[in-house]
């Protein structure tokens, strides 16, 4: 008899995670792809980093993507109670995600702006951050990690994420301010580890 | 002041790969070793980026499609669904595949292996789900290829799919298999999973139904996000 799609015994339960494998340029990487916002966007900057290995090995076969609020500290999306942002953003596109394959050297960048800071449902306030997931060969399942801005030693201070994480790896998560943007490494394993969370 | 409502999503247990899976080897010195921290599901965590409109050609569904001629191979459909936990379908999200061809070589400069590539065949597409969540391709059925992770090793025959949903916290990325693949037994990616029925569920389902006469066979792959742990009461209040 016809099973139509979608019917249980296919459906039931969740699908579970592979690696993207060392092939995910074919499918992954868009032109446009680093850019959170277009070039010449207000407050534009750029944020870049290099994913490292347990050997301190760069690795070149890795797509970083981001995700964060614009700097109001809004979305749009229909799951923010508070409502969509003005579309105030001057035609350069904010679109909040960002994706970036890793270099021969383990290099990835994005053009973003520094997103607003963000309420918690139990009335606290998430410093500026941008969320980040890391695929790679040898991932069997996408790492999320946050970068936060080391020029805003305040709002970090303040934050429930942050504060939550053992202090002596807090500096992991901590973007180093230099000219133009920010450098963020990841690691995946080893000394100075970078802090993956659970999400 | 509105109080700030948020969906809360599930954290399935015992579901995904455990990151550190000595059988394949490249996780030996990627995978993190300190334990994951609880990341509580605020603002960014439960949005996400709303894509493809715009960025998705009708036609980058159909991987048959090349300027010089139908790519060599066995012409297939594959079709589904994206749902969340809860079997509620994800409307108008992107679904973006890619594969080795018929011969099981990528289109990729790191593929060295000695089979023959294809011309008229790149191993990309896209799409996005239609109002009830469905999504549908046209390609070719990949070949099994040898990999270095031991000796003799084959992977199973696949296509790799990368799903967004409508949340940071559902993305997801995964690889579809065949029926009754005989790599599956000797596969180390495939058996991370460390559930059977879990496992299973990248199995495509042979589609009789959905093959087209006299031009291609179907396989059937629904993808389950998780949905939402439970749904926020709103207390009634007077304005």
């Amino acid at each position: 008899m016809t099973e139509p799609v979608g019917a249980p015994g296919n459906a039931a339960g969740l699908t579970p995670s592979q690696t993207v494998g060392p092939f995910l340029h074919i499918g992954l990487p868009w032109d446009d792809g680093p850019d959170v916002v277009g070039e010449g966007a207000p407050g534009a900057v750029l944020i870049a980093g290099r994913v490292l290995d347990g050997s301190g090995d760069p690795v070149p076969d890795a797509l970083i993507e981001t995700w964060q609020a614009d700097a109001a500290g809004r979305f749009d999306h229909p799951d923010d109670p508070r409502g969509a942002p003005t579309k105030d953003d001057a035609g350069f596109g904010f679109r909040g995600f960002g994706r970036c394959p890793t270099d021969a050297q383990g290099w990835y960048w994005i053009r973003t702006v520094k997103p607003g800071p963000l309420p918690t449902p139990d009335g606290r306030t998430e410093a500026p951050h941008v969320d980040v997931s890391v695929l790679a060969r040898g991932l069997l399942d996408r790492v999320v990690t946050r970068i936060y801005f080391g020029d805003e030693e305040r709002a970090n201070a303040g934050d429930p994420v942050l504060s939550a994480v053992d202090p002596s790896r807090r500096d992991t998560l901590i973007a180093e301010p230099i000219e133009g943007g920010y450098i963020f490494d990841i690691r995946l394993q080893g000394d100075d580890e970078t802090v993956f969370f659970e999400v | 002041m509105t109080e700030l409502l948020l969906t809360s999503y599930e954290r399935p247990r015992n579901l995904h790969p455990p990151l550190a899976s000595p059988e394949y080897r490249s996780t030996l010195l990627r995978a993190p070793s300190q334990p994951l921290v609880l990341l509580p599901q605020y603002l960014t965590e439960v949005t996400g980026p709303l894509l493809g409109e715009g960025r998705v050609a009708p036609t980058d569904n159909d991987l048959t499609r090349a300027p010089g001629g139908e790519p060599q191979g066995q012409r297939i459909i594959v079709h589904g669904r994206v749902l969340d936990g809860d079997g509620r379908p994800i409307p108008h999200t992107l679904v973006e595949i890619w594969q080795a061809n018929a011969a099981g070589r990528y289109n990729h400069a790191r593929d060295t292996w000695p089979a023959p590539l294809d011309p008229n065949f790149t191993g990309v597409g896209r799409t996005m789900t239609d109002d009830r969540g469905r999504y549908r391709f046209q390609t070719i059925r990949p070949g099994s290829y040898p990999w270095g992770n031991h000796h003799n090793a084959w992977r199973p025959a696949h296509i790799h799919f990368s799903l967004f949903g409508r949340a940071f916290t559902q993305r997801l990325v995964t690889q579809m298999y065949f029926p009754d693949d005989p790599m599956f037994s000797r596969d180390p990616v495939f058996n991370s999973i460390p559930d059977a029925t879990a496992r299973a569920r990248l199995v495509s389902r042979f589609d009789f139904e959905a093959t087209q006469p006299e031009w291609a066979l179907a396989f059937a792959f629904d993808i389950v996000l998780r949905g939402p742990a439970a749904t926020p009461t709103e207390e009634p209040h007077d304005d």
